[in-house]
């Protein structure tokens, strides 16, 4: 450090002595007029994105404070015109956690599954480069594009088990479509975060296994993915709330009816056979573009929506929390 | 000669046993096809997605060539002719013309984009060098919050907030009155949509803007402040410009997003197959109109009939298409900036 401020200070020289104590005390260089408004812009912009994020959490808590009791819980909601005819939020919120449910039953061990190919074996280096991009293309793919190819698969003969059919034509809109289309929401987060956890796992650990006398799989079975266990469930909880979060794929392949549709006798196959609602497309047609009409319960279901993204998220930084206080791999 | 081994003097692990198979039940060999079959199974998805949405548009497009994408009658009457002719049995009609649905989309997509990517260069650069320690430690939480808010929440807000505040407030009576014969001015607008897509995209942005920032190395900064260039500028020149394509790629999957948003721009936009006109002055910000997206889910019942089924699937297969393009031009451009550093 000394080494910089040497040349700077000249020594027996013959310059004003007004001069040496000055170019000193100026350690930074200066701000131009244009830097400081662009600093101040960058205070302006942090300042106005908390004041939104704030915004709309208070704005939502208000709204639920007024208009959620909790008794809308255990109540079914019901077509109707007022307040108290509409009933309440119980098939959506069942809904919502249905469709979470089964998202991620597939998406978890698929993204896994792809994320370990992915890190641990990637041969032919080719194919592991071809899906690569496809990951990245599923999660470029709008969910309503995902939503009509859904259409098209599950109103598929073959898949008539799946939905109601009546006279051989099959309706192709379900849970199991519905789940089975969401997972593909959450696939790319998971596969990006356990990726991401597998790499931070250093070679010596993998090599140690190995000696052992351990194979490849067991390897990953028993020490990788134990190791990584924080990152995976962050990608879970990602792409969980990004499942709830979703409309386009519920309108389009739950048909977003208000109150569970059951199909056939069999307990709990009924319902994941038939068609439902999650509380985004109850949000979705309880507002006033919607069928439903009642801004009230919208804003109550918009509430519960909002605390559960919030609820995840405090979930993922608790995880991330642990797994730092648990200390990173030493080389 | 050898003598075997007594088998009471080596009991084996029945997690071990494996190692005296020739082919263990989980042997690398088999986990690695199996694993290799499951992620083969996932392209062929991919690749009969794009297959299958090609297929099922490509009478719509055949119909209509390049008129497709061009102006002429109105939109809405056009979806409507199309789905009754599936419907009462005649011959299928599949007159479409989607300049207001592309031209919308362009609007409200670009807007967006532009805005969010000013506002989130400048905050990332503020998480990452600028602010002091607890402002950041506000600011990762604030927007992680915002991209995880769902759209229908924001489209709620949009619908019960924004749109009655932009028409009882900046809409005056004497510029409802000057467009009455062609459209409704109440609120549902295009700067209504640009105003809460920004919102929506900007986080994404942030996230992969600053993890881009912040892998610049450090000391090509302090190299920069010793020649005695302040710390903005030595930030803006060496990091920002470092960080060019993951500026990139963060603006290319904030597009994407944008694009493929149907629920909220169905809620905000106004959903009218109207394209908004420059000329008309200060009125065209407050213009309803309808993106691509949004009009497949509004019209989703139309499913069951044949016509309007495939001419919903070509707005899809369109979408699928500039996805494409754009991360192939996001490619190229990335490709282009990696002379500089591979930070992205």
């Amino acid at each position: 450090m000394t080494g910089v401020a040497t040349p700077a200070r000249p020594a027996p020289s013959p310059s004003p002595p007004g001069d040496q104590p000055k170019a000193v005390t100026r350690q930074t260089p200066p701000w131009r007029l244009s830097d400081r408004v662009g600093l101040v812009a960058c205070w302006a912009m942090g300042i106005l994105f908390c004041a939104i994020a704030a915004a709309i959490v208070i704005y939502f808590l208000v709204q639920g404070l007024k208009y959620l009791r909790p008794d809308m819980l255990w109540t079914r909601p019901h077509q109707g015109f007022t307040q108290a005819q509409t009933g309440g939020l119980q098939d959506p919120l069942l809904g919502t956690l249905l469709v979470g449910a089964m998202g991620m039953a597939i998406a978890l061990p698929v993204g896994v599954a792809i994320a370990v190919w992915l890190s641990e074996y990637g041969r032919p280096s080719a194919l592991a480069r071809v899906v690569e991009s496809t990951v990245e293309a599923i999660a470029g793919t709008p969910s309503i594009v995902l939503a009509l190819f859904g259409t098209l698969i599950f109103s598929n003969t073959a898949l008539g088990f799946l939905t109601r059919t009546s006279e051989g034509v099959v309706f192709g809109r379900s849970f199991f479509a519905a789940g089975a289309m969401l997972s593909l929401v959450a696939l790319p987060l998971v596969v990006g975060s356990t990726r991401e956890g597998l790499q931070a796992i250093p070679q010596h650990i993998r090599e140690a296994s190995y000696a052992a006398g351990k194979t490849k799989a067991a390897t990953t079975r028993r020490i990788l993915l134990p190791a990584c266990r924080p990152q995976v469930a962050t990608g879970a909880m990602l792409g969980l709330g990004r499942i709830i979060g979703d409309t386009a794929i519920i309108v389009v392949l739950l048909a977003a009816t208000l109150n569970f549709e059951t199909v056939g006798s069999v307990p709990i196959l009924d319902v994941l056979k038939g068609t439902g609602g999650t509380l985004t497309s109850y949000v979705y047609q309880a507002s006033p573009t919607g069928e439903l009409d009642q801004p009230e319960k919208a804003y109550a279901a918009a509430t519960i929506l909002l605390l559960m993204v919030l609820l995840l998220n405090a979930a993922v930084d608790v995880v991330h929390r642990r797994a730092r206080q648990a200390g990173t791999w030493s080389s | 000669m050898t003598r075997p081994l007594p088998e009471e003097v080596l009991p084996l692990d029945p997690e071990e046993q494996h190692l005296l198979q020739d082919q263990p039940r989980w042997s690398d060999r088999r986990v690695e096809l199996l694993l290799g079959a499951l992620v083969c199974s996932v392209i062929a998805l991919l690749v009969a997605m794009i297959v299958f949405v090609f297929i099922h548009a490509w009478p719509s497009f055949a119909h209509n060539g390049l008129a497709w994408f061009g102006p002429g009658g109105s939109v809405d009457n056009q979806l409507q002719t199309i789905f009754q002719s599936g419907e009462s049995g005649g011959q299928y009609v599949y007159t479409f013309h989607a300049w207001p649905l592309i031209w919308s989309t362009i609007l409200v997509t670009g807007g967006a984009v532009l805005i969010a990517l000013v506002a989130s260069l400048l905050v990332s650069v503020f998480i990452v060098e600028f602010a002091p320690e607890w402002m950041r430690n506000v600011l990762q939480p604030v927007v992680r919050l915002l991209a995880s808010v769902p759209s229908v929440v924001y489209g709620l807000l949009g619908v019960l907030v924004i749109v009655p505040f932009i028409g009882n407030h900046l809409i005056t009576e004497s510029s409802k009155a000057s467009v009455a014969g062609v459209i409704q001015l109440s609120g549902y607008s295009l700067a209504a949509a640009v105003l809460i897509l920004t919102v929506m995209i900007a986080p994404i942005m942030v996230s992969i803007f600053s993890d881009g920032l912040r892998a610049v190395p450090r000391s090509w900064l302090e190299g920069s402040l010793a020649m005695g260039i302040n710390r903005w500028r030595s930030f803006w020149k060496i990091a920002v410009r470092t960080a060019r394509p993951a500026i990139v790629a963060g603006t290319v999957l904030a597009t994407a997003r944008a694009l493929g948003e149907a629920v909220m721009l169905a809620m905000v936009s106004g959903s009218v197959g109207f394209a908004p006109n420059p000329a008309d002055g200060l009125i065209f910000f407050v213009e309803p109109s309808r993106p691509l997206a949004p009009t497949i889910i509004t019209r989703i019942d139309d499913l069951a009939s044949k016509p309007a089924n495939q001419t919903l699937f070509a707005i899809a297969a369109v979408l699928l298409f500039s996805a494409a393009m754009l991360s192939l031009a996001g490619w190229v451009a990335k490709r282009s900036m990696k002379r500089y550093l591979a930070v992205a």
